[in-house]
């Protein structure tokens, strides 16, 4: 459907500024061109949507008062990296003052605080201005759009929580730490930032996605992320106190951040995490994985559950 | 380009369209409803995104049901409701709706910024949607709705709280996305005279279900009705008289206007059969020495249509 004889009268290039065809120069009526390009699929459309979130969940290519909480936080997550890294250099110790590992650990809050303000950014906008009837319109589906959303924030806090690992580590090469030492904790570092990164993701996004406003969305998922925690770790606490030790491991199921370092220390070194410095055994640590597996799977069928609800 | 076959859509407790059978060719077609008539309900099943409770419909020759996608791939929405994110400018948002339709992002650069201008958008479309008037807002939702060059785009109410003027504006911009840029129409509206102006073919749905199926011209033909005011002069103290008295002696039909509203009695109505009905009028005033307040070609309403049906 193109409509060439439409075309050019004046073509774009013919009144740029400065050609002195006019004293102030307007580009003309050039006609209508149709567009005989290519149509990529849904798959590109998928990944256009995954970068544009994920840049969106940085601020970048939005306003500069949407940068200010993304790059405050990667700071606050960042910062700690770097002053160990030169201690380490300054005193000559032989390891790191922080196990790769368990450096997330003591950033829950900040984790939280991120996913707070980035997940409802990255879904309730697009509810809140009903622009979903744009995007199904379009060839893309209901999981194209979900499956864009959720890799996009798991790839957002995954770069935040493995950026002070990066840094962790370059220092530590820097500094002529143990080679083989290094790489094993740096790898098992990322491995949990991985498994952190998918699971708070999808647990953010579905309870950002339940309400159109923004507002709610922040509250809410700061509340189900620390204070579950903060329930979790109080039983811990007192089930150990009551000498229930054998419970410990098990309320430790209950929430997003207690499953994760439960995991750490049941498969990736780390110390023990919970109250009486426990953690789930192996065999636990499976029922972990298992739990991990199911509550993002959950999670993703409830947000596609969602979409379908939302689409016109 | 849309043809649909006893096609039937049931709500639980409403039925949105009833066994409507429907062949929309290329063009401008404008589709006339009250609020709850099925417009809307139409093109979710047009765009394959709400399944018909029963028959068939066909987009581009390609079935809704089992084609969703293609279709999608090749026609263009334009919400009824407000569906832009306030904090970016029209052209990222364009950029970004060109992408999602499968536009490398050269040519969606490219698309957006021909299609902002198609539609008028110059210099504001660098800043943020959220401070844009409605009428700005309305042409970007049209621009996200042509930006990937569809075949057919549909219209759900796009002159919907805009003022007269943003309203032709807009039905001008309707007229040319066919004429001048080969791309068929679907309209929505409920108001039956502002499509006719615009549109090639006219469909009226009331209650689900089919009420009439015509094209523009023949419609104007037999509904055309001209409004005429004159003023008075010492010669004739009573000008709408003395013109219906001359009308009516060259064999024109007139009635009263307004019967029963303020200026009743004020304007004469007549059926214009044609454009040598204009200039008989303007003689005819001219003849008399009276002075031709306006003449102008009434709105219609649905009701009308009713009205006309019964005829």
């Amino acid at each position: 459907m193109t409509t060439d004889s439409l075309t050019p009268s004046g073509s774009p290039d013919r009144s740029r500024p400065g050609d002195g065809a006019a004293p102030e120069s307007r580009i003309h009526d050039i006609g209508y061109r149709g567009y005989d390009g290519p149509r990529l699929g849904r798959s590109y459309a998928r990944r256009s949507l995954f970068a544009q979130s994920l840049r969106g969940a940085f601020g970048l290519g939005r306003s500069a008062r949407s940068k200010i909480v993304p790059v405050i936080i990667t700071a606050v997550m960042a910062l700690p990296a770097v002053i160990a890294v030169a201690t380490t250099m300054i005193t000559g110790s032989e390891e790191l003052p922080i196990p790769y590992v368990e450096y997330a650990v003591g950033f829950d809050m900040v984790i939280a605080l991120f996913l707070a303000a980035q997940a409802p950014q990255a879904v309730s906008l697009d509810l809140r201005y009903r622009t979903m009837p744009l995007y199904f319109s379009r060839p893309i589906e209901t999981s194209d759009y979900v499956r864009a959303k959720y890799a996009a924030m798991a790839s957002a806090v995954f770069v935040l929580t493995s950026l002070p690992l990066v840094l962790l580590y370059a220092g530590a090469l820097l500094a002529k730490l143990d080679f083989t030492d290094q790489t094993t904790g740096f790898a098992q570092g990322l491995a949990g930032a991985a498994v952190l990164s998918l699971l708070h993701s999808a647990v953010a996004l579905l309870v950002a996605a339940l309400t159109p406003r923004r507002g709610f969305g922040v509250a809410a998922v700061i509340a189900v992320m620390t204070l579950s925690f903060t329930a979790v770790t109080a039983l811990q606490v007192a089930a150990e106190e009551s000498g229930a030790q054998g419970a410990v491991n098990w309320i430790g199921l209950f929430s997003p951040s207690s499953l994760i370092y439960g995991l750490q220390h049941a498969f990736l070194d780390a110390e023990g995490p919970f109250p009486g410095n426990t953690g789930p055994s192996t065999a636990q640590g499976v029922v972990y994985l298992l739990a991990v597996v199911a509550l993002i799977a959950g999670c993703y069928a409830l947000l596609i559950r969602r979409y379908r609800k939302a689409g016109l | 380009m849309i043809l649909t076959e006893s096609l039937s859509k049931r709500f639980p407790r409403v039925t949105a369209l009833d066994r409507l059978t429907l062949d929309i060719g290329s063009g401008v077609t404008g589709l006339v409803g009250a609020n709850g008539a099925g417009k809307s309900t139409l093109i979710k099943i047009l765009l394959g995104l709400s399944p018909a409770s029963e028959g068939r419909a066909e987009v581009l020759g390609m079935d809704v049901r089992a084609e969703g996608p293609a279709i999608r791939a090749r026609v263009g929405y334009m919400p009824e409701h407000d569906c832009l994110p306030p904090d970016v400018s029209a052209t990222e948002f364009v950029v970004h709706m060109a992408r999602m339709s499968g536009l490398p992002s050269a040519a969606a650069r490219e698309r957006t910024a021909d299609t902002l201008r198609h539609v008028g958008l110059y210099e504001e479309r660098y800043r943020p949607i959220g401070g844009y008037s409605t009428g700005m807002k309305q042409r970007v939702k049209l621009a996200q709705a042509l930006v990937h060059d569809p075949d057919l785009v549909l219209l759900d109410e796009p002159t919907n709280g805009l003022d007269p003027a943003g309203r032709d504006d807009m039905l001008g911009l309707i007229r040319r996305i066919h004429t001048d840029f080969g791309i068929s129409v679907l309209v929505t509206s409920h108001l039956l005279g502002e499509l006719e102006r615009t549109c090639d073919h006219v469909v009226v749905i009331d209650g689900g279900s089919l009420l009439q199926s015509s094209s523009t011209t023949d419609f104007t033909r037999s509904t055309a009705v001209l409004a005429v005011e004159v003023t008075d002069s010492d010669e004739h103290p009573n000008g709408i008289e003395a013109l219906r008295k001359a009308l009516d002696a060259r064999g024109v039909r007139t009635e009263d206007g307004g019967a029963g509203l303020p200026g009743a009695g004020r304007i004469l109505l007549l059926t214009a059969d044609g454009d040598d009905t204009y200039d008989l009028v303007r003689d005819t005033v001219a003849g008399l020495g009276l002075g031709l307040v306006r003449m102008e070609q009434r709105r219609h309403h649905i009701s009308e249509v009713f009205r006309h049906d019964d005829r």
